[in-house]
Parts: structure tokens; sequence; C-alpha cells
């Protein structure tokens, strides 16, 4: 047995690789309804493609657009009528929009010339002396490219942080004026992560023991919640128009969007997988769901994703043919649907732009709960505007079958019920663990039992997983496998091509028992598949 | 009996209240922790005036100034407005205005229109008096109520007043989006509705309520003037 480190020395070793069949993946399957890139791999390829190349992918590639597109080609002339009257909505948008937007610059200059004076003063004072705020592990704050406060994660008024913000601005120009891009600062335990985007910085101050990559990734799922709640192209077409815009004023009422989001990334390891978990259900109840949503929808056009989920986890996802969804997306609809109590209120029609789909535009979607006894939502995502009593038809449809067949039990059933626990696996020496199906981009883990079921341990968990993560995934030495041992656990990350394995033990577990315990673990998960994945990726 | 079928937008700044006023109507409750409206959100509620049924079809818009372009989407083809401010913000009385100017632009339609000052429980706070507002709302020929949506006072009078205008709005017969059911079979509708009034889409969300004009709740003098078309 390794011995412990004496302090928080840990004590690292390479294991050989424990022996599965090359093509022992549980839960893979040949078809995914998600997009399985991984999300860090991805952030590499756009940190390292220059901004102008992103911009012009964008800009050419507009999948709505597309879906639209084909519709035109297949509609009867009937409808041409409609479709005028639609663009001319959209022209009337635009110029309304422009109207706004040169009344807004005149009142956003009156602002800041108010502001300038007073606040400069009070910031130090305010910002700095709080002993709350500066004992917070982790702030986010988002600004604009000329240096205006967007947003701060703990901080009610940003104007009072105004002179902070003027630093930001100042070292991300400063290392611009020499053609260079800043992406971290490093003083102490502190890091200061940067990540440009447009025009908008976002800058992260952390003192976690998360990478300087992690904290990067969550930035970009930050600036994909803004695009999100704005597009892409309204966002760098305010900035192209107003230089000096006050962001804030369009993204009022999100803010607490992009606080949830952050929160929930401090709680979710979704996020780092880059992966979906599955509501766990019986394959029959799962598959007679998903034949509902495609009997009662698949006639309706225009219609792109319908999706259903409940308590953070999807419980079926219905699909346009060609057109996959991102688990970014997936992830931004999750903290939508869980930080928005209104939906709970009545049936909305709501306008979502997915990111990862395409940041240009916006999807519309029937957003409703499927009834006061069952808390699964449905999200029926169309590119069509004027569809909302066709879906909301389809709603009722698809809930009087659903009751029928019994099927809202089935899920208020396993919402209800705590979750597998890990001890059900049958290895009593494992604490909990996140399995990664690489060719579906699902996950699944384990309920949290004692000692992880306070909050303060689970997030220390999800620290030792994020420290894991970020190890065997280091781009200078990429590693396979790792056995640590620690003053509270014992931890096991494996890599393969099919998967990815992240496992906490009791503090004395050897590498030789770990590794049975693995085995033992992938063939109850191989047993336990066709509940805890979902193994098809089915379309309209 | 003869049934009507109106569609009513609700519109205003963030936070003055729409989404409470329609959930105390609606719903009947009060919740501290409603969570700003993304999009619109859809109700559909039925009251009976003497012997005709209305069903009104509600869209609760999004105050944010994000969702502003959308809201075409939602009065296109309304046939009643609530119009909502806050008493307490001045500002939200402004806002108010350039509402009622983008509909008297924008919708062509007669329409009942009715302006509500919402907050009565913070009448201590109170910017704008009830004159101003009175004054206004008469000068665009609608209806002027005050609410609270925390203590449910007068919310029942504002709904049951724009029932009251589609009633004489469909007796007009000058307007061509209001859906007017046969008296006998409610099954087959003689419809002539515009786009977007597809199905009247029933939720398990309605509330039902019976009204009779004589004995209803209209004893206030600025509830009962004609509606007048914009």
């Amino acid at each position: 047995m390794a011995s412990k480190g004496l302090c928080e020395e840990h004590n690292v070793t390479e294991t050989e690789e424990p022996y599965v069949a090359p093509d022992f993946e549980p839960g893979a399957s040949l078809e995914s309804m998600l997009v399985t890139t991984d999300s860090l791999e991805e952030l590499e390829q756009e940190m390292d493609s220059s901004f102008d190349e992103r911009q012009m992918k964008e800009s050419t590639t507009s999948t709505i657009s597309e879906i639209q597109e084909e519709i035109n080609d297949t509609t009867v002339p009937d409808d041409s009528s409609s479709d005028q009257d639609n663009k001319l909505i959209e022209n009337d948008e635009v110029e309304e929009l422009g109207s706004q937007l040169s009344e807004t610059s005149l009142t956003s200059n009156e602002d800041c010339n108010a502001a300038a004076t007073p606040v400069g003063s009070l910031t130090e004072e305010e910002g700095c002396q709080n002993p709350d705020w500066k004992e917070r592990k982790k702030h986010v704050f988002i600004l604009s490219a000329a240096g205006k406060p967007i947003y701060s994660r703990w901080y009610g008024n940003e104007d009072k942080l105004v002179t902070i913000f003027g630093v930001m601005q100042a070292l991300v120009s400063v290392v611009q004026t020499n053609q260079d891009t800043i992406r971290s600062i490093h003083a102490g335990n502190s890091k200061f992560v940067f990540l440009i985007k447009g025009p908008i910085i976002l800058v992260s101050v952390s003192r976690t023991t998360e990478s300087v990559s992690q904290l990067v990734l969550q930035l970009t799922y930050v600036y994909n919640q803004i695009v999100s709640v704005l597009t892409s192209s309204q966002l760098n077409r305010i900035y192209e128009q107003r230089r000096n815009y006050d962001l804030r004023r369009l993204l009022a009422g999100a803010e607490r969007l992009i606080d949830h989001l952050l929160n929930f990334m401090e709680k979710e390891p979704a996020f780092l997988l880059g992966a979906v978990k599955c509501l766990p259900l019986t394959p029959s109840v799962r598959d007679s769901i998903t034949q509902t949503i495609i009997q009662t929808c698949g006639k309706i056009k225009n219609l792109v994703f319908a999706i259903l989920l409940a308590n953070n986890q999807l419980i079926t996802l219905v699909r346009m043919k060609k057109y996959f969804i991102h688990p970014v997306d997936l992830h931004l609809i999750f903290n939508l649907v869980n930080s928005s109590e209104s939906f709970k209120a009545a049936e909305s029609w709501t306008p979502i732009c997915l990111p990862k789909f395409d940041s240009s535009g916006f999807l519309h979607g029937h957003v409703s709960y499927l009834s006061d006894d069952c808390e699964a939502c449905l999200l029926l995502l169309t590119v069509d505007r004027d569809v909302f009593f066709t879906l909301s038809e389809a709603k009722q449809k698809i809930v009087e079958k659903l009751r029928h067949g019994n099927c809202l039990e089935a899920i208020n059933e396993s919402v209800n019920r705590a979750g597998y626990t890990a001890s059900q696996v049958g290895v009593p020496e494992m604490r909990h663990f996140l399995y990664k199906c690489m060719s579906t981009a699902q996950f699944w883990s384990p309920a949290l039992e004692p000692p992880y079921h306070v909050t303060e341990e689970s997030e220390r968990l999800l620290g030792l997983y994020q420290a894991l993560h970020h190890r065997l995934h280091a781009a200078s030495r990429p590693l396979k496998l790792l056995h640590q041992q620690l003053d509270k656990e014992t931890l096991l990350g494996w890599i393969t091509s099919g998967f990815e394995l992240y496992v906490a033990f009791e503090p004395l577990v050897t590498k030789h028992s770990a590794t049975n315990a693995v085995n033992k673990l992938l063939r109850w998960i191989k047993k336990e598949e066709d509940r805890l994945f979902i193994l098809n990726a089915p379309t309209f | 009996m003869r049934t009507i079928e109106g569609k009513i937008v609700v519109l205003g700044a963030q936070g003055v209240g729409k989404t409470s006023m329609v959930l105390r109507y609606i719903g009947k409750m009060f919740s501290h922790h409603i969570s700003p409206t993304i999009g619109a959100s859809f109700f559909t509620c039925k009251l009976t005036v003497q012997d005709t049924r209305v069903k009104l079809q509600v869209w609760d818009t999004a105050g944010q100034e994000r969702f502003r372009s959308m809201a075409p989407m939602y009065y296109r083809n309304a046939n009643a407005a609530l119009i909502v401010f806050d008493i307490t913000q001045y500002d939200t009385f402004q806002a108010m205005k350039d509402w009622v100017k983008e509909l008297q632009r924008n919708v062509l339609e007669s329409m009942v229109l009715s302006v509500v000052g919402n907050k009565t429980d913070l009448e201590s706070q109170r910017k704008v008096t009830r004159e101003e507002a009175m004054q206004y709302a008469d000068s665009i020929g609608g209806s002027y109520f005050e609410s609270s949506a925390l203590h449910d006072e007068g919310i029942e009078d504002v709904f049951l007043s724009t029932a009251i205008g589609l009633i004489r709005l469909s007796q007009d017969s000058l307007c061509s989006s209001l859906r007017i059911y046969d008296s006998s079979d409610p099954s087959s509708p003689v419809s002539n509705a515009g786009v977007g009034q597809l199905c009247d889409g029933d939720t398990s969300r309605e509330g039902q309520t019976q009204y009779s004009l004589q004995t209803s709740s209209l004893a206030h003098g600025e509830v009962e003037r004609s509606p007048v078309c914009c």
C-alpha cells in the first residue's frame, strides 16, 4: 500500500490500466442526439483560431435561416403572404431597435456624466471595506471593451466598482497594444483570468483550486448565457453602433440567469464533463414518452427540438433530422428552466438563442410544465414565431396521452426517489463516481451520500474531481490513468477512448483493490445502461 | 347563450406587477418570488356577464427592454390592452404612454384600452396622482383603474370592465378579429378569426367567474366609461 503523504503532499502514481475488453464502453451508442466534441478541446481550438475567422464562420452559417429556407422551399404558395408579413415586421424591428438605440445613447451619456464624479470616490470605500465581499472565493466581472460595467457577482450596483473595472479594462488594452492577449495573472493563491469575446471582457478572480482552463470554460459559459439572451448578432450590432452602450439596460432581469449559472457550475459536474445526465427510467417508459412526442409533434413543420427534462436531468429529446444539440446549449436550457419560477405559472412563449446551434438568432420556445402534479418541463423549440397555439394544443395532447399511459407517475417516481446510490453497485469502499460516455456525451453519477451530503463537502468533492480532471487532461502531459491517495479519500481517474471515469474511494484503498472495484463498477453500469442513458437518437 | 372570445395583451415597464395582476386574477394567488417573465405567458379565463360568456385569452408580456421588439407579435389582433404602471415609479407612467402610442400607431382595429396604476398598497410612496393618470386615460379614450395585486384590490374590476368593453365592441360589430360563437352550439364557432387566434387552448389554469351587470361592483365612476377605439 502506498503510504499517505506527510502533509498536503499527495501521493500520486500512474498505475497500469485495468484490463477491459477494447470495445467495452457502458452506455455507448452508435447514434447520439448530442454533439460529442469535448468542450475543453473545443475551447482550445477556439482560443487559437483568430477572432476574424470565428466571425466569418458565424456569419456564413445560420442554422435557423437554413431551416427556414428549407421550409420555404417546400411550402405551398399560400404561405407567401404570411412570409411577407414576417419580413415586414422584422424590418420594423430593426428600425425600432435603431431608434431605441439612438434614444438610449443620449440617456446613457447623461448617466455617465452624472455618475462620473461622485462614484469614483465611493468605490474604494464601499467596495473594498465590505468584508463579506472580500472574503468571497470567486468573483466574476463583465465589462464592455470600452470599460463600462455590465455585471459583477456578489455586488448589487456595478457603478460603485467603476475604478476596478477601469483597471481591468486598462490591463486588457495595454496588452492589446502589443498585439497580444492577456489570459491570466497569478498572484499568490489568486488567479485573475481574462476572456475577451468580441465587444465584451469577462474576468474571473478566483482563490479556488480550479485551473485556468476550467475558469475560462466557466467564463465562456457566462458569455454564452449572454448570447442566449441577446444573440451574438444583436450584441455585436449594439457595440458597432454605440461603443459606449450600457448593456445592463438590455440585460435587465437576466442577471439572475448569470447568478444562477455561476452557482450551478459550483455544484454540477455536468459543466466540467461537457455532458448531460439523464433521469433514470425503465426503457419501455422512456420509449413510450418519446413515441408520444413523435406521434403528436411529428407533423408540425418547423419544430426543431422537443426537450423534456426534470430536476436537471434529461427525460427525452426529439430532434429534427440532420440537427443535433450541443451539451452547452442544453446546459443553458437547464439553467433557464431552473432559474425561472414564472414557467410554473403558465405556458410561456419564450425567445431562446442556443449559441452553439445558431448564435445569430432566436428559436421560439413553448415552455410549460407537464401538469401541476408533475415537475417535468417540456420545451418545444421552433423557428416559426406564429405557431404558439399549434404547440399549445400539441402539449395538451402529449400530457393526456402520457397520463393515460401512466408515464407521469413513472417520471414522478424517478424524480422523488433519491436516485441510485454508490452502495447499490456493491463495492463498499467506493463513495462516489462520475462516469461519462464519450460517444453520447451523457454522464451518470450516483446520489451524494455521507460524507458528501453537506454542501461544503460536496463542493470539496467537485473541487477534487476538477483537479483530477485537470491533471488527466493537462495539455503538457495528458494521462490515461491516475491513482491519488489524499487525506480524506483515494481518487482514481481513468480516460479511455470510450469513457472517462472519476471515482472517490475510502482513504486507504490500494491500487489493486481500486482497479478491481472499477471493473465491478463498469460491469454494473453496463447492466444498468439502458435505464441510465438514452441509447438512441430519436427524430421527428 | 352567446360566447365571445377576445385577446387581451398586458403591457408595461418591467417590475410594475403585470404577472402578479394576472396571477392574482386567474390563479387567485400572490407570490413574492415570481421571476421576471421571459417573452410572454399565456393564460385563459372565462367570465359570464349577464347572458354572455366571455372567454379571455390573456397574453402577459415581459417588460424588459430587450423584449420590446417582440411586442407586435402579442398586440397584433388584440381586442383589449391593459397597460400597467407602478404608481410609485413616475418613469413607468411615462413608459406606459409610450406603449399607448405604439398601440395607436400599429393597431388599426378598435380596442378596449385600460390604464392600470398598480401597487396602491404603497400609497405612501405614490409618485403618480390619481388625477393625472385619470386625465391621461381620458385623453386616450381609455378607462383608468387602480389596483393592488398584493392586497387583491381593484383587479376584478379591471378584467370585468374589459369583458364588458369586449361585449360592447362585439355589439358594434366593427371588430372583425373578435370571435363570436353561435348561441346554441358552442362547438361550431362562427368565426372570423384573424391570424394567431387558432384555438382557445383550454388550459388547466382557468378562472371562471359569474357576473351580472346589475350586481357587479361597477360603483366606481371611472369604470363605467364606454370603450372608445384607438
